[in-house]
């Protein structure tokens, strides 16, 4: 049995020695990297400012006062991005727990449905995002189908959630195909029928362990909202173009991939912390 | 004389390799069969096919007298009724421990959630872990997680319970913690076939004990007979490899 730590405990002289040593370590280490930092940086920052082209890549590409002038178009712009985003990733999400719950289903009266998944699945994850939204944005309106929209931004939704479906499904089945066949036995043996053991037991732990992985998959699906721009839709980044192309400057695509950061990387930074998080509560849990 | 479970003929390969062989087995109402036998030697599967968690190749499993290797039996239906403990935990390390207790009753059984949650409590204040019952289990010890799987089992009372090697996992103390439970339902009259490296266990509640050995029950009798007065060669050399082991 483990002892209780002991409060009348202070450290032997032994061990202030060897927390003084660990502080000068850590001291000494924290004053290399600052200086290689300002080295590396500063050399870098250097060899930009002082290129002969400098100038007048600073007027292009960095003018402030223009920046202001545009940065509205552009936020109204990136507020169709977040739409999109957030409206597609709900469908996105509904679909491919469809498709990785037809994927791992041994139901012989589903086959069918298993080969389609997998087929479908094959297909959107094999050919580039573009390509699907360009086939869909200009080919869907060229066969005229009564009540199906051809407005841009419903058909770059729909394109985006097709390929990203196939995506999400595949993380979805890998967390489900990750959960030991032995929780799966021990619910089949209370009686629970194989749609229960998947609904309370196998999907629960299977979602809260593909969390992380999805939450990458998140982050990717806002950037890549910025690819229904080719559609015309007037996103971020479509704004941003439309601005440059009528004065030659390229500030506002300077302003279009701030706002996209200022959004993404908190997104990734949270992101890698639940994945640590969730690599310890998985060691801690051992083998399950 | 009617029997809970007999098995009949059964046949049981992975590939190439026969794990069990022309095995029968009859276990009467009320009474612990304990399974005995070196590592590999088919305990498991076993217990497994009686539980139809594996398919068997040949012969007959009868559940009070239905058959229920019938390939057109109600799998769920047949589980409802057989409670299975594994060597190693499987709790659901989602939920707590009173939602492990209580899924199977409620979404199996129907049974409405006050009532299933109050026999849950009931098992768990009987058993001393109605302290833990909020808890998950990665925070329980592994008796503690041995004792909930055994009460998970009977939570959905169970005709016939199948205890694989329940100690296997655990340290000497802890083991006498979860035999203690299987000590008090084999008092209560429940009807159990267990697999057990336990000698000294084994005597205690078994009512007949069958050594397996290369597919099949090569000595079966009484604790007394088998284990103390074994008259196979191989059975006198498994138990006295168990008692160099340190086990009996
Ligand atoms: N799913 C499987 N696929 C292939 N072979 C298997 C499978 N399950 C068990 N076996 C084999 O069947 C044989 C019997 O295994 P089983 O687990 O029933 O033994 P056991 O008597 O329970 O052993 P232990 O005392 O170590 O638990 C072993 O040789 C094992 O390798
Ligand atoms: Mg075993």
């Amino acid at each position: 049995m483990s002892e209780r730590i002991n409060s009348a405990w202070s450290p032997s002289s032994r061990e202030k020695e060897r927390a003084q040593a660990r502080k000068r370590i850590s001291r000494k280490q924290a004053v290399v990297a600052a200086v290689s930092s300002i080295i590396v940086i500063g050399s870098l920052l250097t060899i930009v400012v002082t290129s002969p082209g400098w100038a007048v890549v600073k007027k292009t590409f960095f003018d402030i006062n223009y920046g202001r002038e545009v940065f509205p178009t552009v936020i109204s712009g990136l507020w169709i991005n977040l739409q999109l985003t957030f409206i597609g990733g709900a469908c996105i999400g509904v679909i491919a727990l469809g498709l990785a719950l037809m994927r791992t289903t041994k139901s012989p009266a589903l086959t069918p449905f298993r080969f389609l998944a997998t087929a479908y699945v094959d297909i959107f994850r094999g050919a580039p995002l573009i390509l699907i939204i360009l086939l869909v944005g200009f080919g869907v309106p060229a066969l005229r189908l009564h009540g199906i929209s051809s407005n841009v931004i419903f058909l770059g939704t729909v394109a985006v959630v097709l390929t990203y479906s196939a995506y999400v499904a595949e993380v979805i089945r890998s967390g489900i195909l990750s959960i030991h066949p032995s929780q799966r036995a021990a619910a089949r043996s209370l009686g629970l029928t194989s749609g229960q053991t998947m609904r309370y037991v196998v999907l629960p732990q299977a979602i809260r362990r593909v969390v992380p992985p999805l939450l990458n998959d998140f982050v990717s699906l806002l950037k890549d909202t910025g690819l229904v721009s080719i559609l015309g839709v007037t996103d971020a980044v479509r704004a941003a173009q439309i601005n440059a192309s009528r004065t030659f400057n390229y500030t506002p695509y300077v302003v279009a991939a701030i706002l996209f950061l200022l959004i993404t990387i908190p997104m990734t930074r949270y992101t890698d912390r639940a994945i640590r998080q969730r690599t310890n509560a998985q060691n801690a849990e051992g083998a399950i | 004389m009617s029997y809970v479970l007999e098995l009949s003929h059964i046949r049981k390969s992975f590939g190439n390799e026969l794990v069990l062989n022309d095995l029968s087995l009859s276990v009467q109402e009320h009474t612990a069969t304990v399974l005995i036998g070196a590592s590999g030697s088919g305990k498991s599967t076993l217990l497994r096919c009686i539980n139809l968690l594996e398919s068997i190749d040949d012969g007959q499993i009868f559940l009070d007298g239905v058959e229920i290797s019938d390939p057109l039996i109600n799998v769920d239906e047949v589980r409802r009724k057989l409670g299975m403990v594994f060597q190693s935990f499987n709790l659901f390390p989602h939920k707590t421990v009173l939602e492990n207790i209580t899924l199977a009753p409620i979404k199996v059984q129907l049974k409405s959630k006050e009532e299933a949650v109050d026999a849950a409590m009931t098992l768990l204040k009987r058993f001393d872990l109605a302290d833990k019952a909020d808890q998950y289990p990665d925070r329980l010890s592994g008796g503690q997680q041995q004792r909930v799987a055994i009460i998970r089992s009977l939570a959905i009372n169970p005709r016939l319970l199948l205890l694989d090697e329940i100690t296997s996992a655990l340290d000497p103390v802890l083991v006498n913690e979860v035999l203690s439970i299987v000590r008090d339902l084999k008092s209560d009259g429940m009807t159990m076939v267990l697999a057990t490296h336990e000698m000294g266990f084994a005597t205690q509640v078994a009512d007949e004990v069958c050594f397996l050995e290369s597919g099949n029950i090569l000595e079966r009798g009484t604790a007394q007979e088998v284990l103390h007065n074994p008259k196979n060669l191989k059975t006198q050399d498994f138990l006295k490899r168990v008692h160099q082991a340190g086990r009996l």
